[in-house]
């Protein structure tokens, strides 16, 4: 083969991605003083964290001071329906105070209350008001906080640099490093590394609407796996229940659950409240009953029970789809919600200025006037590297992953507001545990030279063959099936259809073939996305058809219950000799310290 | 589906401007019929993109000679039969298509002082009320889009001036820490100094095409240069300056 000239790299601890995950990270590691850099495939900045908006959810009680770690836990876990690592958990709801001030310390806005405290807005599952925000746009506070600290830092970034494979050593089942392409004139990049941290995000690209930008493929999941890491729950995907539907450029671009939390209210074509009718029984003795009490509620949460238009996401996404289905949407196919009937438009700029100027720009729509459009959106994987919640370390040494590709912390389905202190709390436990791990490494692993050879081989594959599709068909293709036949709704029929899709999409990723040079090409780099995503799309089919039963972000049409056996199973997806596999694990239970929280109530 | 006359630069400095005729419906962006060439008659037709809602600042070009991003601009505020150019960003070196070296604001954000905050309270919190930090917060709005750089004649037609300025997205970053109700130590006016402040002669070209709609001249860079300004006239100062140089016997 060709031999190609590969610019190479030596860290202690490399970080894969620079969203809020792979920033608190990297703040981390260099902090116990380890050679630290970030790879990240988009201009650093441009992480999908910009695009949270609704808030970051801690119990630090600004608003209602009875609020603390373990109903933040408690909540979490029951949102997650009981799934959820409950350790990971724990030390979610613990640790994210601290994580707020942290930010706050290096310079975040977050709004405020008259005390000049840190504001907390109501959410989904949340039981008290506990979302600290800006605005709408919390996710770009925290990013851009974080960024601007690791530039003070000087910590190196390589930005708009893909990695393509993870190297290990299998004699110790070891990370060795990392072989990667620049994007913009294509060429190699190696690094090698003591620990690598993946922090690389979401894989909802594989669907058709999605809320994802270009760079949720699942690289780190993916790349992981193949590595050798076992993955956990990658079943569960969160649609979430209100993204734009109207117009096309649009659709599937996330509408903030702070609309609900701040008084908004879903609507069918009748114009009645229909998520009244949606109460599940776990939630009912906490949900208002009726529309009366869920508007005393909003103001002061003593005076009734929570909204059911609060109800965590999986149930709100669930009853849209139905609405929908029995022929009670909105014109173009979703349902409203409207909050210009229920608050001032003072009020609904105030607290929501960038949804306003989503909608009046891009749909002519304006929100303090009108109900806006909204239906389920491909949002979050719930699933991914299983970790050690102690110190996020996979199952392969000094791989660590944080942040949405890491599983375990959300069960069956992530409450809002959880992602963005998932990113702190574990971000920074991941640059520690690396760190801790860097440090007792005495020396670099050699990268096996054939591995090296094998990855190149294949990144210049989509040049050499011809006559191929173009890989913008089989993404398409891909996103259209994984859509129709693994979306909210699932039936074991259409998943076994879509396990053979993946089959015929392997075989046309194959020869895959690209047009022009590697000079900033970005079919080309799909082309090499495409295995990333295809992987993916098999994990979770796999492991969604073990999972016989409905629960969290699977829902299961020819298995409409939860059922209690599944409830204590948590599905483990690994390669072994080139296929993936799906295996049954008991969850472990939690001390009766924290199962007493959730009897008698 | 119509058809709509799209012009766009293809290659590097040596360039050329190419048209493509791609289908289009009403209800999309540039930046969605941008993907429809891509994924059709382009397939290596370079363009960044992320967020597709105005969020992320990444799909910044240059359509029928405006500065703007691809994302936000509605293919029904185009008349039919209209031809459509688009062009990078004119102010960063060329690398293909319409994806620009921008590493000249990553190296400007390295310079810019950084936060550090005055101490907590004690118990462990900070105070601050909404109406102090609404202005840090407008600041915080920043996309990184870097359309007020490319708009901005003092580095747009003089690229000799990059060395001196930082350009209004900086500044406006400089101003975000500076008024920072914790700020601490930057507030002093010598934290301005060396940024190119003066070389703004405030025509406001950067906040007309601020997307995130930041006041960046009448709110960032003039209470800046008021600042500075303040400093270096201010006679007492003046006198202090003297004396304190004349003590360290320079």
């Amino acid at each position: 083969m060709t031999d190609y000239e590969i610019e190479e790299h030596e860290y202690d601890v490399l970080v894969i991605g620079a969203g809020g995950a792979g920033l608190r990270a990297a703040i981390e590691s260099l902090a116990f003083g380890c050679s630290t850099a970030i790879v990240c495939k988009s201009l650093f900045g441009k992480a999908h964290t910009v695009m949270a908006e609704g808030g970051m959810a801690a119990a630090m009680g600004n608003v209602y001071e009875e609020d603390n770690w373990k109903v933040h836990f408690r909540d979490t876990m029951r949102g997650g329906k009981m799934l959820n690592n409950w350790r990971m958990a724990q030390i979610h709801a613990q640790e994210a105070p601290d994580r707020v001030l942290e930010l706050e310390e290096w310079g975040a806005l977050f709004d405020r209350t008259e005390d000049g405290l840190i504001l907390q807005r109501d959410f989904g599952g949340h039981k008290y008001a506990r979302l600290a925000h800006v605005g709408d746009s919390t996710g770009l506070e925290m990013l851009r906080t974080e960024q601007q600290k690791a530039a003070s830092l000087g910590i190196k970034v390589f930005s708009e640099c893909t990695i393509n494979r993870l190297m290990v050593d299998k004699k110790t089942n070891s990370i060795s490093g990392a072989l990667g392409y620049w994007r913009e004139k294509g060429n190699l990049i190696k690094f090698k590394a003591k620990a690598i941290i993946i922090a690389t995000g979401g894989l909802g690209k594989m669907y058709a609407i999605t809320s994802n930008s270009w760079e949720g493929t699942g690289d780190g999941h993916a790349m992981a796996m193949m590595a050798g890491a076992e993955m956990v729950d990658m079943e569960f995907v969160q649609f979430h229940p209100t993204g734009m539907v109207w117009p096309p450029s649009v659709k599937g671009i996330l509408v903030t659950e702070g609309v609900r939390g701040d008084g908004g209210t879903l609507r069918n074509s009748t114009d009645k409240r229909f998520m009244f009718n949606y109460i599940p029984e776990m939630f009912a003795s906490e949900t208002a009953s009726t529309e009366d009490e869920a508007d005393s509620w909003y103001e002061d949460h003593s005076l009734g029970r929570r909204t059911p238009d609060l109800l965590p996401r999986d149930e709100v996404a669930r009853a849209i789809n139905s609405e929908v289905k029995a022929g009670r949407g909105s014109p173009h196919g979703g349902v409203f919600l409207d909050i210009a009937s229920r608050r001032s438009p003072e009020y609904i700029q105030k607290r929501l200025p960038s949804m306003y100027h989503q909608f009046k720009q891009l749909a002519g729509v304006d929100i303090t006037k009108e109900p806006m459009e909204v239906g389920p959106t491909c949002h979050y994987a719930m699933g991914g590297i299983k970790v050690n919640a102690e110190t996020a370390q996979s199952s392969v040494n000094g791989l660590f992953a944080a942040g949405e590709v890491a599983g375990g912390l959300h069960g069956a389905n992530r409450l809002g507001g959880n992602s963005l202190s998932d990113l702190v709390v574990f971000g920074r436990r991941a640059g520690k545990g690396a760190a801790d791990y860097a440090k007792n490494t005495e020396s670099f692993l050699p990268i096996d030279q054939i591995e090296i050879d094998k990855a190149i081989q294949n990144m210049m594959m989509p040049f050499d063959n011809s006559n191929g599709e173009n890989p913008y068909t089989i993404h398409k293709e891909l996103q259209d099936s994984m859509q129709k036949l693994a979306g909210i709704i699932r039936t074991e029929e259409e998943l076994v259809q879509m396990l053979s899709k993946v089959e015929d999409l392997k075989k046309k990723m194959l020869s895959v073939t690209v047009e022009g040079n590697r000079w900033f090409n970005p079919g080309w780099h799909l082309a090499l996305d495409l295995e990333f995503m295809l992987t993916n799309a098999e994990s979770l089919v796999r492991a969604a058809i073990e999972r016989k039963e409905s629960r969290g972000g699977h829902t299961r049409d020819d298995y409409p219950e939860a059922s209690k056996k599944f409830g204590e199973i948590n599905f483990i997806i690994k390669q072994v000799n080139g296929s993936i596999k799906v295996e049954p694990r008991q969850s472990d239970s939690m001390p009766d310290e924290l199962a007493e929280l959730f009897k008698d109530k | 589906m119509p058809l709509v006359d799209l012009k766009v630069w293809r290659g590097d400095d040596n360039g050329e401007y190419i048209s493509y005729l791609v289908e289009y419906d009403e209800g999309e962006v540039i930046l969605d019929v941008v993907h429809r060439l891509q994924s059709t008659d382009a397939q290596d037709l370079a363009v960044r993109w992320n967020c597709k809602a105005g969020k992320c600042g990444s799909c910044s070009a240059e359509v029928n000679g405006k500065p703007s991003l691809m994302c936000m601009q509605r293919m029904v505020n185009f008349t039919p039969g209209e031809e459509i150019i688009i062009s990078p960003m004119k102010t960063f070196p060329l690398i293909k298509d319409l994806v620009t070296d921008v590493s000249w604001n990553y190296e400007n954000a390295r310079k810019v002082p950084a936060f550090s905050p005055k101490k907590v309270d004690t118990d462990g919190k900070h105070r601050m009320q909404q109406v102090d930090i609404e202005r840090g917060q407008e600041f915080h709005q920043c996309i990184e889009c870097y359309l007020c750089q490319d708009v901005c004649h003092v580095i747009r037609d003089h690229p000799e001036n990059k060395d001196n300025f930082v350009g209004p997205r900086f500044f406006v970053q400089i101003a975000s820490v500076n008024m920072h109700p914790l700020e601490s130590a930057s507030q002093k006016p010598s934290a301005l100094y060396g940024f190119g402040l003066d070389y703004c002669n405030i025509t406001k070209c950067c906040t007309e095409v601020c997307p995130a709609g930041i006041k960046i001249t009448d709110n960032a860079i003039i209470p800046l240069k008021e600042r500075l300004v303040d400093d270096k006239y201010d006679p007492v100062r003046w006198l202090g300056r003297i004396i304190s140089k004349g003590k360290s016997g320079k």
